[in-house]
């Protein structure tokens, strides 16, 4: 590490921008092919959103019914995620998670267990098979727990935690490093990398009720934006049906799928199982936006409790299998809410929960359209096309994330290095510097409105006024941000970090209520009260980039499908 | 409920004060509300530049860690009509501050470096056949979310400066022993550099553990057991001894 005036440079073969599941998993492949690693996070290490992820981990062992293969869970993926995946990842993820899970547990991991002594899998919302390796309702922290002794113990890496970066720079078309403040010391940083992962995570906190955690505010989507990277369906956002109502501090957490894999139900205040009349087949377990619209609906229609809910019970289980099965949920819900769930129903509604969108990838290397610019789970898009399964976020990061680390060690190897340029860095202190002030306008307000207006006119339901309501005040907020800022100094100030979230949480947003706008039809997660069908023309991807400051898109369909897999997916049906 | 909470909150940032001091905060409750809410309104109303570290919100990624009226806690988890209407929120004692309520944990990655890496037995069948009774020993451990909390009101690692890894890690060594086909013997790491001896079994880290890990009961003690029988049984002393002896 190399100290100038105001900031440190420091020199890496390959930057990984952020520490969860798809961050670590890439890490681990990159220390393989001996190259210098340092991964950059904005959270300590080992607190990532991933530690949240609770079903488990989707993958076609067939441990539990030996009828699962790849083929199953590819069909499974690609019709519920309607059809707009990419078929070339959605493969790679159904035939070679297997392997990530069996190569997860020989670095240590422990899953349950069936009684022949193999992985137990646990049934899922829309999954054919019971499919979901899993620890408890506590998979995604012995997942990042387990890389994370990885990445300790491996020589070549570094990790930076509690770093906010600020912005990607290129060299021409290259993207060469980043910009970051070190938020613990409030210095700044300038990294030469030769191969640049983003690695950041999604962005649920647009939204006022969400299942995600503090840093989900689309950073890493926003950093290879605006570094050029073309993003894909960014109309596509995940409601979860099942998030916590009440205490309204915890308003938005998840309440794991596995409570209804497990066999809870789900009952309206009239005492109707409502499920049995808008998904008699799949019932509980439809996919997440199925569920997620009925849940609304009842609430909507007056069926719902004095909190804005539903009822989820479990109770009927009996208390042995509610301990040894769902430990996190029961604990969940009596210190939070004082509520019993052994013996008492859960109150439930919908919670934002995962961006499908994202950075678009190629299928191959995960590697963006940008050169040296690589990215990795849940901020790159492709995978889940209009809807996630679940399960299959934990899939991705393990499957891609192996891929992306190889694929960015093979281009750093080749790539040439280059320095970032002094006046670069200085710009974009003193840009960063230009937030702390005193009469500056509070970025907790603003924020709120964002998310206000997205929770109220981007949600669940969507059409077009409200969504060109939110397009309005999106415009507002961006206008109003130029007078931003906040008292204080670079050092561990929230305030300042703030301001930065804000500009990636709107322009995350204005993509979003863009690509709603355009998407005339519902498919999945993206529900058209004034189209309220599924249209076979728009059976294609929003793609949007930017050129200078114009924002350009266009529409583009995946390659035909080749025999060996067209054979296995049905025709997509359309009324 | 009082409509109304004083929150004192430490507040300190080691280059430019002194010392650190007490600030009060007057907070209006909403029902079910945690202290970490509380914290919330003071930075998103009153002052944007109090540093709080934190994450899930959830009780699930332990961030959060700080002295709640004295007692260590996770900020997430505490309900504020739990303790009444003066709360003091103060950073862990364990830790430097670097500003605030946000301590430097990262003395805790050097520990978790030195602890010998799960290492499986060799040539193991693969997929690995493994019963659910002996996952279940390990599983316990599992549960540790790293919230420190447990360091933190460990009184060998607050009030000696002796060279114990703390419970924290005690507990990672025993998860990892107890893996059923972990093929290392941690004990003289523990002995030898963990510091292990230091310990002497006043559970208040298990009392303190927000997932209620029986901390000292299955970690610590059966640890202690394993050292005991490795250096100081008679039956293994004679035998390494012979062993010695025939030269091997």
């Amino acid at each position: 590490m190399q100290e100038k005036e105001g900031y440190k440079t420091i020199k890496t073969d390959l930057l990984i921008i952020g520490a969860g599941g798809s961050g670590l998993r890439a890490a681990v492949e990159a220390v393989k092919a001996g190259i210098k690693v340092t991964i950059v996070s904005k959270s300590l290490l080992g607190k990532a959103h991933t530690v949240m992820a609770e079903g488990g981990i989707a993958a076609s062992l067939g441990d539990v019914d030996p009828e699962d293969n790849w083929k199953v869970h590819f069909k499974d993926t690609m019709v519920e995620g309607v059809y707009i995946s990419d078929w070339r990842l959605v493969e790679k993820l159904a035939k070679e998670a297997p392997d990530r899970v069996y190569e997860l547990e020989r670095m240590g991991a422990l899953f349950d267990r069936t009684p022949e002594k193999k992985i137990m899998q646990r049934a899922f919302g829309a999954h054919t098979y019971r499919r979901l390796c899993h620890v408890g309702d506590k998979t995604g922290l012995e997942l990042l727990r387990t890389l994370e002794d990885q990445i300790i113990h491996s020589e070549n890496v570094t990790v930076l935690d509690e770093i906010f970066v600020t912005k990607l720079v290129k060299n021409k078309d290259k993207v060469i490093g980043a910009i970051a403040l070190d938020m613990k010391k409030g210095e700044f940083l300038a990294i030469n990398s030769k191969s640049t992962i983003i690695a950041g995570g999604g962005c649920g906190r647009i939204y006022e009720v969400t299942s995600n955690s503090w840093e989900s505010t689309g950073d890493g989507i926003a950093l290879a934006f605006d570094a050029g990277a073309e993003v894909r369906d960014m109309e596509m956002i995940q409601f979860h049906p099942t998030g916590m109502i009440w205490p309204s501090g915890v308003r938005g957490l998840l309440v794991t799928e596995g409570v209804r894999g497990e066999g809870g139900l789900l009952y309206n205040t009239k005492g109707e199982r409502f499920m049995l009349r808008y998904s008699p087949v799949k019932k509980e377990l439809d996919a997440r936006d199925v569920v997620a619209r009925a849940i609304y609906n009842e609430i909507k229609e007056g069926r719902g409790t004095e909190h804005g809910g539903v009822y989820l019970d479990i109770s009927y289980k009996g208390k042995d299998f509610i301990m040894k099965k769902l430990p996190g949920m029961y604990t969940q819900f009596m210190d939070f809410a004082g509520v019993d769930i052994t013996k008492e129903k859960m109150e439930v509604a919908p919670t934002t929960h995962y961006y499908m969108g994202g950075i678009k990838v190629d299928p191959d290397t995960n590697a963006t359209n940008v050169e040296g610019l690589f990215a990795v789970g849940e901020a790159a898009s492709g995978v889940h096309g209009a809807n996630r399964l679940g399960g299959n976020s934990l899939a991705d990061l393990l499957v891609f994330g192996k891929y992306v680390g190889e694929s960015a060690s093979l281009y750093a190897k080749e790539a040439k290095e280059y320095e970032i340029g002094e006046k670069v860095v200085m710009d974009e202190i003193n840009r960063i510097k230009g937030f702390l002030k005193k009469d500056g306008i509070n970025p907790y307000t603003l924020t709120e409105k964002l998310r206000n207006t997205m929770s109220e006119n981007v949600g669940i339901i969507r059409e077009e006024n409200g969504l060109k309501k939110a397009l309005s005040d999106i415009e507002e907020i961006k206008k109003d941000y130029s007078k931003v800022g906040i008292d204080g100094s670079l050092k561990f100030n929230p305030g300042l970090l703030q301001c930065m979230e804000l500009y990636n949480m709107f322009t995350i947003s204005e993509l979003l209520v863009k690509g709603a706008i355009l998407r005339k039809e519902s498919r999945g997660a993206h529900f058209r009260s004034d189209f309220p069908k599924k249209d076979k023309n728009w059976l294609k991807n929003i793609i949007f980039r930017k050129n200078g400051d114009k924002l350009e898109s266009y529409t583009s369909t995946y390659p035909d499908l080749p025999p060996h897999l067209a054979e296995i997916l049905p025709e997509e049906k359309y009324e | 409920m009082n409509k109304e909470i004083k929150l004192n909150i430490y507040r300190f940032d080691p280059e430019k004060d002194k010392e650190g001091h007490f600030q009060e905060f007057s907070v209006p409750v909403k029902e079910g509300m945690v202290v970490l809410d509380a914290v919330h309104y003071v930075e998103n109303n009153l002052d944007p530049s109090l540093a709080v570290r934190w994450n899930c919100k959830a009780a699930r990624c332990g961030s959060c860690a700080a002295e709640i009226n004295g007692m260590p806690k996770l900020m997430c988890k505490t309900r504020v009509d739990s303790i009444g209407d003066k709360i003091s929120v103060t950073p862990m004692k364990a830790f430097p501050v670097v500003k605030d309520l946000v301590t430097d944990v990262s003395r805790n990655w050097e520990i978790a470096k030195k602890i010998p890496a799960f290492t499986p037995k060799p040539n193991l069948k693969e997929p690995w056949v493994i019963d659910e009774i002996d996952v279940s020993r390990s599983r316990e451990f599992r549960n540790c979310i790293e919230c420190f909390l447990c360091q933190d009101v460990c009184h060998v690692i607050r009030e000696h400066d002796k060279n114990y890894i703390g419970p924290r890690f005690m507990v990672k060594a025993a998860s990892l022993d107890m893996h059923p086909l972990d093929n290392i013997d941690r004990s003289k790491f523990l002995h030898e550099e963990g510091g292990a001896g230091y310990c002497n079994i006043t559970k208040c880290c298990q009392s303190v553990c927000p997932e209620h890990i029986a901390i000292t009961d299955n970690a610590i003690i059966p640890e202690k057991e394993s050292i005991v029988d490795s250096y100081y049984d008679p039956l293994t002393m004679l035998f390494k001894k012979l062993r010695t002896k025939n030269g091997k």
